[in-house]
């Protein structure tokens, strides 16, 4: 049987790099597949050690725009284990509800992409309306929509104020019944379940070789969650649950991801009720020497920041590892032996964030381009289209 | 040439070029299409291919492996074209000036007509910035710019 | 846990530096990587996070963090690399998750994993120089069309 090299063109939207991964296929199956990164390398960790440790939290802010507070938490959270200091708890709180807010929207963003691939495009049209409304919250509480820079070390920049609370209230209540509606509508859909059910299966044992982490890995019945297991932030004083599935289909990791919606909006409402008062930052002077790592729970899974210093104000060494840089290799395991037409919404599945990663390109080996991006696109939504025809939707 | 010039400007569509970016002003440039700020209901649509596009978004702080793709690209795009830097990397790869992967500015590897500031811009950012291209476009004529 | 790791391995661990219940650091024998990360990964199933790598004036240092989240604790293994022999061997026969890190730290620091199934370039672009370590304290420029200052 002959093999086939088939390009797989832009995975988001938004990037337009022309190829991305390498599929190796026979007939309609995959058999191998080969990538390649190198498109948004930006030399972030040699940019951190020419700074100032205050500035390097504006660097690590633009490592990524999705997950733009998880990459500033976990660094505080490092400099606070060097420095052995702790941010008091009204700090805590508000960083709790930043990183909250900031899940949230992450999910909706997630949810809007999967559909956009599965062909679903009112589901990426609702939710990214929907998720309007979170930034308009987050741009209550920080100023802005996106690089919120609330974080500093030994606590957050700006305070919340207690009149602002119960607008933000009442925003986030307002989007509650239009998330039930199009949990419903998902959940209950038999063409989805046709397509993401038994599709791009990770194994418990593959999820912990290759040391998955977030949802991913939650959806293949590896119970952890950084916040749960590690105290840090105001987890440890509200009561939450950690979202665990069994199967490792697309359909696990895609109800982990909604589940873990809910338990957000839960966690920044008993954050807002319980928020202590007192200061919000404990005013660190120096950083002494010495080595300190942090690691948190972004809304893509586990991100881990190491700084060692050496007792002056810039870093010696600060490494950054982004949850995409574990998961994306499981991608290999999962795709190999489905057909191309699920080639996306596997991808999609990982939820990868490529400029975490720092990104992906393609080796393009004989010339064979037989399928941009955009069919590839336009395969998966035919599935769908005949599947909606068979179940007579 | 006015009829041209009318045709060209009502409905511009599109291509947006991620060069090592953060995505966060790719995100608010999708968030354009959005039914809050919708740009699709003045005719600027979202296209795959970049030969039918007349702007080129461009976002990212110009990655050393982008810069012969950008000019690739730039060279397949039809005339009349126009260039949008949107946000501080595409400027002048703002904080990431010093980075050993980001060799040069975007306006050293192609000319740009519209530049965008923000980090990232709001929507309504890029949709006034779009608008003034427009307007500039209208008052100077369509003719080829350096 | 930390009695534990010295009585299973009393050669291979050099010294010990406890910063508390959450964060540990044992400096290991270079050549002893495979057996301790082998029996961390598999009998006490920890987490592989990442490996960092450090340079250091005189000697390159290798930390390989692994979690263990039941405890809540992150077990760093350092190891030191002498200057003039950058050799140590790869983790990819204990564990998949080791693949892409090595390969980064290959590119960055020019340390070289021995048993590495495809020990090449993962984010430096294909013209990028041979031998030109970009993480190391003595990289220097070496573009001369790069533009470093706002032109203002």
């Amino acid at each position: 049987m002959t093999r086939t090299i088939v390009p797989i063109g832009p995975y988001h939207p938004l990037q337009e790099e022309p190829e991305f991964f390498t599929l190796t296929v026979e007939g309609e199956t995959v058999v191998d597949i080969d990538l390649k990164l190198g498109y948004n390398h930006r030399g972030i960790e040699k940019l951190s050690e020419g700074k100032v440790y205050d500035q390097a939290i504006f660097v690590v802010e633009r490592v990524c725009g999705i997950c733009s507070t998880s990459h500033p938490f976990a660094y505080t959270q490092a400099l606070e284990d060097l420095a052995s200091v702790e941010a008091p708890p009204r700090a805590r709180f508000i960083r709790t509800i930043i990183a909250e807010g900031e899940r949230i929207h992450s999910h909706l963003l997630w949810l809007g992409l999967a559909g956009h691939f599965l062909g679903y495009n009112t589901v990426f049209m609702w939710s990214w309306k929907l998720r309007e409304e979170i930034l308009d919250v987050m741009e209550i509480l920080s100023g802005n929509r996106n690089n919120y820079a609330m974080f500093k070390v030994g606590g957050v920049r700006r305070d919340i104020q207690s009149e602002d609370i119960p607008e933000v209230l009442r925003k986030i209540d307002s989007i509650v019944p239009t998330l039930e509606k199009l949990r419903k509508a998902i959940m209950e859909d038999p063409v989805l379940h046709a397509r993401t059910k038994g599709i791009g299966v990770l194994s418990r044992e593959a999820a912990v070789d290759y040391c998955a982490v977030g949802p991913t890995a939650r959806a293949s019945g590896v119970a952890r969650d950084i916040r749960k297991h590690c105290s840090y932030g105001a987890y440890e004083e509200i009561s939450w649950q950690m979202i665990v599935a069994h199967n490792g289909d697309v359909f696990d990791k895609l109800l982990v991801r909604i589940k873990e919606l809910f338990e957000s909006i839960n966690i920044i409402r008993a954050c807002l009720s319980g928020l202590p008062d007192g200061e919000i930052d404990c005013r660190v002077t120096d950083i002494p020497p010495g080595e300190g790592i942090g690691h948190i729970e972004a809304p893509r899974g586990e991100c881990f920041h190491y700084v060692r210093s050496d007792g002056t104000n810039r870093p010696v060494r600060h490494k950054i590892r982004a949850p995409t840089y574990m998961n994306l290799p499981t991608y290999k395991s999962t795709v190999v032996g489905e057909t191309i037409s699920d080639a996306a919404i596997i991808l999609a599945a990982i939820d990868p964030c490529y400029c975490c990663t720092e990104r992906i390109a393609v080796l393009d080996d004989k010339g064979q381009k037989l399928h941009s991006g955009k069919q590839l696109l336009d395969l998966s939504r035919q599935k769908t289209e005949q599947l909606r025809a068979r179940f007579g939707v | 040439m006015g009829l041209l010039d009318d045709a060209f400007l009502k409905s511009l569509w599109v291509f947006h070029l991620a060069t090592g970016s953060c995505n966060n002003c790719d995100i608010e440039a999708l968030d354009c299409l959005t039914p809050r700020h919708d740009i699709e209901r003045f005719g600027m649509l979202l296209t795959g291919s970049i030969k039918h596009a007349d702007v080129l978004l461009v976002t990212g702080a110009v990655n050393r492996q982008c810069i012969p793709r950008i000019k690739n690209i730039y060279e397949q795009m039809p005339k009349p074209r126009l260039v949008a830097a949107i946000g501080e990397c595409a400027l002048s790869r703002g904080i990431f000036i010093h980075s050993y992967n980001c060799p040069m500015p975007l306006d050293h590897v192609i000319p740009v007509d519209v530049y965008i500031p923000g980090c990232p811009p709001k929507p309504e950012a890029i949709i006034a910035g779009l608008v003034k291209l427009i307007e500039r476009r209208k008052t100077n004529k369509l003719t080829e710019k350096v | 846990m930390l009695q534990l790791l010295k009585d299973h391995f009393p050669q291979a661990i050099v010294s010990v530096h406890d910063r508390g219940p959450k964060r540990v650091y044992l400096e290991i024998d270079a050549g002893a990587i495979t057996e301790v990360a082998g029996h961390v990964f598999k009998e006490l199933g920890a987490r592989f996070n990442t490996a960092s790598a450090v340079d250091g004036r005189n000697r390159m240092e290798i930390l390989y963090h692994f979690t263990l989240e039941d405890i809540n604790l992150v077990l760093s293994f350092r190891v030191f690399l002498p200057k003039t022999a950058l050799v140590i061997a790869s983790l990819t026969s204990v564990f998949t998750a080791a693949e892409w890190i090595e390969r980064e730290i290959h590119e960055m620091f020019g340390i070289h994993f021995v048993g590495h199934p495809q020990l090449e370039r993962l984010l430096l672009p294909e013209d990028w120089p041979e031998k030109v370590y970009p993480l190391r304290k003595d990289y220097e420029e070496w573009d001369p069309d790069a533009v470093r200052d706002r032109g203002v």
